[in-house]
């Protein structure tokens, strides 16, 4: 028996395969995956990630911890409740995890980090905290919903206190609120519209049902591959690993740079790797006919060496094979796919796939 | 779990074949085969006129989840397959035992080795616990 989030019940009750997840009983989905994919494209809904892991930063070195820690720049969160995303680097610039960030005010923080990576995160954070007066403490208490969807801030908002609606529905992307037991973000890992909500276990099951009662309907981890996959976000582990950096994973623009000086862990094995020109790239492939393209198919381009498909699968949204794959330097439009031992024809394309319910890409 | 249809018989691989008139024999997945696949995306075909060895490959289902060899449960040559999975893959998971058929086969020799609905469904209570 794995770990269970305080919706676990809720799952059961609803019908829900559960399979293993990083350790924890998640529900993989409630009947119909490619249903549930659809439902968040078109109408609202909602996700359990109580499994992912919140840790609060504070302390009067809260600042100077995190500019250290990440490749992104907490100084680039100008406002209570911004959030930025970023990955927290090794010594040897791959990526020890993904997460996000949010500045609660004058060195508070709260980071949301993987679950799958839990362990090797904390540790590693504990490490690296040490030199620094701040202070890092892992919020096991909260549960996670995530509403997503076209519709799902406005249903999401009949449920939530009216004391806090208005100011909910006013969130920016990207930007979170604490709203009295509640910590609502306007984020999401599906490429539509929507909220993260954190909130205290006690009232996650009460706060599941009542987003159900309004019409949002419960999604399983399925869905949510397929979603982040057609809106081109990555998943730690598929499409980002230690072994390399957020330059061959088409997360360039999640580092910050400037300033020169700021000294985050793996600038210097990162700054060799953006020196050369002939590294990977990180690129959506589109299957032209029929078939699944799957993670860790081998992609043949003309004349260059062989690249990787890191994540693919099914699109419900275009009806097509997609993938996302790290590949030989170059410009190329086409590629194969060695399926099963059979080349199929790809098209390289710029990811996302999907967003906002509307295809990006031509097909 | 559904009712196993009792016409049926099965194999130790989720396949379900059935005994025409004809003296054909059409095959499947079972239900409990499309389950733990979910959602089916793509279904690979034989050839019409391929013959099919027993516990060769056959078709191919791909659900979301994964790809899935469906191995000849007899030796035969095929005689028809089921086109409309190519558009409507989800048919298997609609009705396996109806309109997701996927084969039908003329048979070389009486070489397989099923169950009966009873035996199958011990054979499935078993992989439960």
């Amino acid at each position: 028996m794995g770990k269970r989030t305080p919706l676990y019940q809720s799952h059961i009750d609803a019908g829900a395969k559960i399979v293993d997840f990083g350790g924890w009983d998640m529900p993989l989905h409630y009947g119909s995956q490619l249903e549930e994919h659809h439902v968040v494209r078109n109408r609202a809904g909602a996700f359990d990630v109580s499994h992912m892991t919140v840790v609060d930063v504070t302390g009067s070195e809260s600042t100077a911890f995190l500019q250290k820690l990440l490749a992104n720049d907490v100084a680039r969160l100008k406002y209570e409740g911004k959030a930025l995303y970023s990955c927290m680097l090794n010594d040897q610039g791959g990526v020890v995890d993904d997460l996000i960030t949010y500045y609660l005010g004058p060195n508070r923080y709260r980071v949301v980090v993987n679950a799958a990576t839990r362990d090797k995160d904390m540790a590693w954070i504990n490490d690296a905290v040490a030199p620094f007066d701040a202070e890092v403490n892992e919020r096991s208490g909260l549960a996670m919903i995530a509403v997503q969807g076209p519709d799902a801030r406005k249903l999401a908002a009949t449920v939530i206190n009216d004391e806090w609606r208005e100011a909910a529905l006013a969130l920016k992307p990207f930007c979170g609120l604490a709203a009295g037991d509640l910590f609502i973000a306007r984020t999401g890992y599906t490429g539509e519209d929507g909220w993260e909500i954190m909130l205290p276990e006690a009232m996650a099951a009460g706060f599941w049902q009542q987003c159900v009662d309004v019409g949002i309907r419960p999604c399983g981890l399925g869905a949510r591959d397929t979603l982040r996959l057609e809106a081109g976000m990555n998943l730690y582990g598929s499409d980002m690993d230690e072994t390399h950096s957020p330059l061959e994973a088409g997360l360039g623009w999640t580092i910050a740079w400037e300033p020169e000086d700021r000294d985050f862990t793996g600038r210097g094995p990162l700054t060799d790797v953006r020196a050369n020109k002939s590294r990977q790239k990180f690129a959506g492939l589109l299957l032209e006919g029929k078939g699944v393209l799957r993670d860790h198919m081998r992609v043949v381009v003309d004349g260059l060496a062989d690249g990787e498909i890191t994540s693919g699968g099914f699109s419900p949204t275009l009806e097509r094979s997609v993938a996302m794959a790290r590949l030989p330097a170059g410009d190329y439009e086409r590629a194969q796919v060695d399926v099963r031992g059979r080349l199929l024809d790809v098209r390289v394309v710029k990811m996302p796939f999907v967003r906002n319910g509307n295809i990006q890409i031509e097909l | 779990m559904s009712e196993l249809p009792g016409d049926l018989r099965y194999t130790n691989e989720h396949e379900w074949l059935r005994q025409e008139e004809d003296g054909t024999v059409t095959i499947g997945i079972t239900d409990h085969a499309q389950s733990a696949l979910g959602d089916l995306v793509y279904v690979e075909l034989p050839e019409v006129g391929q013959e099919v060895e027993s516990g060769g490959e056959m078709a191919v289902v791909e659900s979301v989840k994964a790809a899935s060899d469906v191995y000849g449960p007899i030796s035969g040559e095929v005689v028809a397959v089921n086109e409309a999975l190519a558009d409507d893959p989800e048919k298997i998971n609609a009705d396996a035992y109806g309109d997701g058929w996927i084969v039908r086969m003329k048979p070389s020799g009486d070489d397989s080795e099923t169950m009966d609905p009873d035996a199958y469904q011990v054979f499935l209570d078993e992989l439960e616990e």
